[in-house]
């Protein structure tokens, strides 16, 4: 069956599977918002140590996650791999230092001798939960206000603004979509940290986790707000004929939108249940909020993901020069290439069950502060 | 028109990713041979439930944690790598390349990150089985990234599978099980992982012979080396063959990166190997200089090595840069001329697409098509480009193999002791051992080399050098980040040899 299924399929396939996995990537940054939490949330030592024990069983989850999303866009996408990657240079290698000082800091923070103190590794933990999610999010943001570059006949690629990507940042609307993600992964953290530990030792530390859900996700609502009314007025890159080229067509992503209202049940679904996850978190003592947040979570940034690419819509779109501008169809792989990587992916499913099953039986137990005496962060 | 880029730049882009893969090599053969070898420990734990077996295996995981941390740490620079500093390589090649990445991801990064969280923190939250049973999987799930980036690593020795589309120009891929079964693919799995098992073995040897020396944990530091020791000795033995395999898949593919690894300038029928050597630092291809200054040969081992035949004739570097008739190997110089020509005619197909004339695009595709095996040489300035670094080739090589043979006495000495029950008194062979993981890191970075830089100038052999596959950046931003990578994996590094220093020093737990 997969052998039959034609290009254009294929490409809308493969754009919802980068989607997907964006998407659980989003989920996953619950990891870290309660890293940028940790100095907030926990005032003693023992608090810390909860904290960074239960992130620090999640957090190659996510960084794994982050990786597959790298390869996936590689696999099927290539052009926007060497366009966007090689052409916005400096906000992916400050993105990529951000992740490479979190992968050490959890097992090097409180070893002894360690060179840095525990302090510069929490730091680390930190500048990852921050200004990590901040860039990736302005990153996103290009996927609808565009970039700076030009592609030869021959797709090698010209970034035209000295920044290199870092540009992207002083975008409203792309700065908005980040601190949007900073604050919703606060608002994760403080969730999912509230599900996995066991407060009988550190009550103080439940009642402010459950306060920085309710806080964070209200920080996050005017740039939520902004993202969302902007993508609703904004003009969007359009392919506009056969032959593929693209203009700009006046309230793109309202008309996409409209074209696909299944995209309007996501992104409202998304939010009905990111908004019940908070409520069940902050005004219950109910563990559950995570499952709703992170549902929730990954449900809009599916529809936020899937907005720019599909009815005919540049996903990586040029300022610079619009026929530039990187689309499902032209930037990706040749139909033999993904039709093989279809096949692979059907291994997916299995890899979710025994995550899941994994995640199960690692979370039965909440991590408690006696656990902390033995193999810890 | 496909440009070459500024040659500084592309020696730092070069320079940037070696640096990188270097650092990540430096973590990598450590994970991926200790896992087994910690898998093995804790089986005989829950076989036998003593609680030595289980300190010991918790002592060696622990050491393993901070490094499988820096790993992962190095690791994620050299994926996004292809993107931000070879953007034109991941456009050129990414219908092929990206795959095992991506496939190395789905299939094998989730099992090792999942079943990790359980290896080290399951201990009293899962079942002893199922705690054992994701030890096994972490092993799995490493080397099955092996396998993943090394098929990619294969692929660009020896590009199989694949074809140069016009219409795209870009190369694509055509056969998916060439690729996954690419000869060169699996004589590189093999051979890096059996040296990687060899290089854990020595780190528990080493560590465990410093232990024995210093009168403690005497128990704990002979079990590990009872299993280290055979685990070494197997791993060295198929370390060995799969070596000459490599070799032999080298001269059927990547003929030039053998002679430069033997300097072999002028070809020979029964070619001998050199033992010792020290390389002629002027040399070049062409002039009448003696490749070596001082050389010990053995009569016939390169024949033999190459092609299974020790009278055989093995072509060496000039033959490759000047042609040989007698031989029938074209030289470098007409490859040059034809890729040239090759490139015009892709220019004049795509120009004439573009205006709509179909009839000059089919004459000007056709034209392609003669020559379009040698797109390639047609960025290449010089005949002479083709030619790798010789020196360093030649040093990377004969180190690797030096210290290999050494390995496998080493680990000899070690089991005949262990069985005689003599290791403790035999405190020369300890002093030897505790060496004998800082010599395993030279030969495994030598042979990083020996596979990388002999196939220069090629990103991908035959099909993409290296100064095309650059992105468009200045030498002076991809002169930055390799300063920046230097420092940031510098001070890593000597976060973590601080923190293993003093785990080491603290040792196991003892009941």
């Amino acid at each position: 069956m997969i052998g039959n299924l034609d290009y254009s399929t294929l490409q809308h396939l493969w754009w919802l599977l980068c989607s997907v996995v964006g998407a659980l990537f989003l989920f996953l940054n619950f990891v870290q918002g309660g890293q940028s939490l940790l100095w907030q949330v926990a005032k003693t030592g023992l608090e810390k140590d909860l904290v960074i024990n239960s992130l620090g069983r999640k957090w190659e989850l996510t960084f794994t996650t982050l990786v597959l999303f790298g390869g996936a866009l590689f696999a099927s996408f290539p052009k926007f791999y060497s366009t966007s990657f090689g052409g916005a240079y400096w906000v992916w290698i400050l993105i990529l230092f951000t992740f490479i000082v979190q992968a050490v800091s959890y097992e090097f923070r409180k070893k002894p001798s360690n060179l840095l103190g525990s302090s510069v590794y929490e730091l680390f933990l930190f500048i990852n939960g921050s200004v990590g999610i901040l860039l990736i999010g302005a990153a996103v943001g290009t996927f609808f206000t565009g970039s700076n570059f030009e592609l030869s006949s021959y797709n090698m690629v010209t970034w035209t603004n000295p920044l290199r990507g870092l540009e992207a940042a002083f975008s409203l609307f792309n700065l908005s979509m980040g601190l949007f993600l900073v604050f919703n992964a606060r608002t994760l953290g403080a969730m999912y940290l509230v599900n996995d530990i066991d407060f009988s030792a550190t009550p103080d530390m439940e009642n402010r986790l459950r306060k920085a859900c309710m806080v964070n996700f209200i920080c996050s609502l005017p740039f939520l707000g902004y993202v969302l009314v902007s993508l609703l007025l904004m003009d969007g890159y359009g392919i506009v004929d056969d032959r593929g080229t693209i203009a700009m067509v006046s309230r793109k992503y309202l008309a996409n939108l409209l074209a696909n209202p299944w995209l309007i049940g996501l992104l409202a679904a998304g939010l009905v249940l990111v908004i019940l996850g908070v409520f069940i978190t902050a005004k219950s003592r109910s563990r559950a909020g995570i499952w709703f947040g992170g549902l929730g979570t990954v449900l809009v940034g599916l529809a936020v993901l899937l907005l720019p690419a599909y009815n005919n819509t540049a996903f990586y779109p040029s300022k610079a020069d619009l026929q530039s501008s990187l689309t499902i169809f032209n930037a990706s792989s040749s139909q033999f290439t993904l039709t093989t990587m279809t096949y692979v992916a059907l291994t997916i499913p299995l890899v979710l069950a025994y995550v899941a099953y994994v995640w199960w039986a690692m979370n039965r137990t909440r991590l408690s502060a006696e656990e902390l005496s033995d193999e810890t962060y | 028109m496909i440009e070459n880029f500024d040659l500084t730049m592309v020696n730092w882009a070069r320079a940037q990713f070696a640096l990188t893969a270097m650092y990540h090599w430096i973590f990598v053969p450590l994970t991926l041979g200790i896992t087994w070898i910690i898998a093995f420990y804790h089986t005989i734990y829950v076989r036998t439930g003593s609680n030595e077996w289980k300190n010991l295996t918790k002592f060696w995981m622990k050491l393993f944690g901070i490094n499988f941390a820096i790993g992962v740490a190095t690791g994620i620079i050299m994926e996004f790598e292809f993107g931000t500093n070879w953007s034109n390589y991941s456009w050129m090649v990414g219908d092929i390349f990206g795959a095992p990445l991506a496939i190395e991801g789905i299939i094998a990064f989730f099992l090792e990150a999942t079943f990790f969280a359980v290896m080290f923190f399951g201990w009293n939250r899962v079942s002893k089985g199922f705690h054992l049973f994701s030890s096994w999987m972490v092993a799995l799930g490493s080397n099955l990234s092996a396998v993943w980036i090394l098929v990619a690593n294969a692929w660009m020795q020896h590009p199989v599978g694949q074809a140069f589309n016009p219409d795209t120009a870009r190369f694509e891929m055509k056969d998916f099980a060439d690729v996954v079964f690419n000869p060169v693919a699996v004589s590189k799995f093999t051979h890096t992982t059996s040296s990687s098992m060899l290089l854990a073995s020595l780190f528990i040897i080493s560590i465990s012979s410093w232990f024995i020396l210093k009168g403690r944990h005497i128990q704990m530091a002979r079990r590990s080396i009872a299993v280290a020791a055979v685990f070494g000795l197997l791993a060295s033995g198929f370390t060995a063959f799969t070596g000459d395999e490599a070799a032999f898949e080298n001269a059927r593919h990547q003929p030039m990166k053998l002679a430069a690894f033997e300097g072999l300038y002028k070809g020979e029928y029964g070619a001998g190997l050199v033992a010792a050597g020290l390389i002629n630092p002027t040399k070049q291809p062409g002039d009448q200089q003696e490749a070596f200054s001082f050389e010990i040969r053995i009569p016939g081992l390169l024949s033999l090595l190459a092609n299974r035949s020790p009278g055989s004739f093995v072509p060496g570097i000039e033959d490759f840069v000047y042609g040989n008739d007698e031989h029938g190997i074209m030289g470098a110089g007409e490859k040059i001329k034809k890729g040239r020509m090759a490139l015009a005619n892709l220019d004049a197909y795509k120009t004439a697409k573009e205006a709509g004339d179909e009839a000059a695009a089919w004459e000007a595709l056709a034209a392609f098509n003669e020559n379009r095996d040698f797109i390639g040489y047609g960025f290449l300035e010089r005949p002479e480009d083709t030619v790798p670094p010789v020196a360093l080739s030649f040093y990377a090589f004969h180190i690797m193999v030096i210290l290999g043979s050494l390995f496998t006495l080493v680990c000899i000495l070690y089991l005949f002791f262990s069985i005689k029950g003599t290791l403790v008194r035999q405190r020369w062979l300890l002093g030897l051992g505790t060496t004998m993981f800082f010599l395993a890191m030279v030969a495994s970075q030598a042979g990083w080399i020996v596979a990388e830089v002999g196939r220069q100038p090629w990103a991908i052999q035959n099909m993409l050098p290296v100064g095309v596959a650059t992105s468009n950046l200045t030498a002076g931003t991809v002169q930055t980040t390799f300063f920046m990578f230097l420092a940031l994996f510098t001070l890593l590094l000597i976060a973590e040899i601080g923190i293993m220093a003093k785990q080491i020093s603290i040792g196991p737990e003892e009941d």
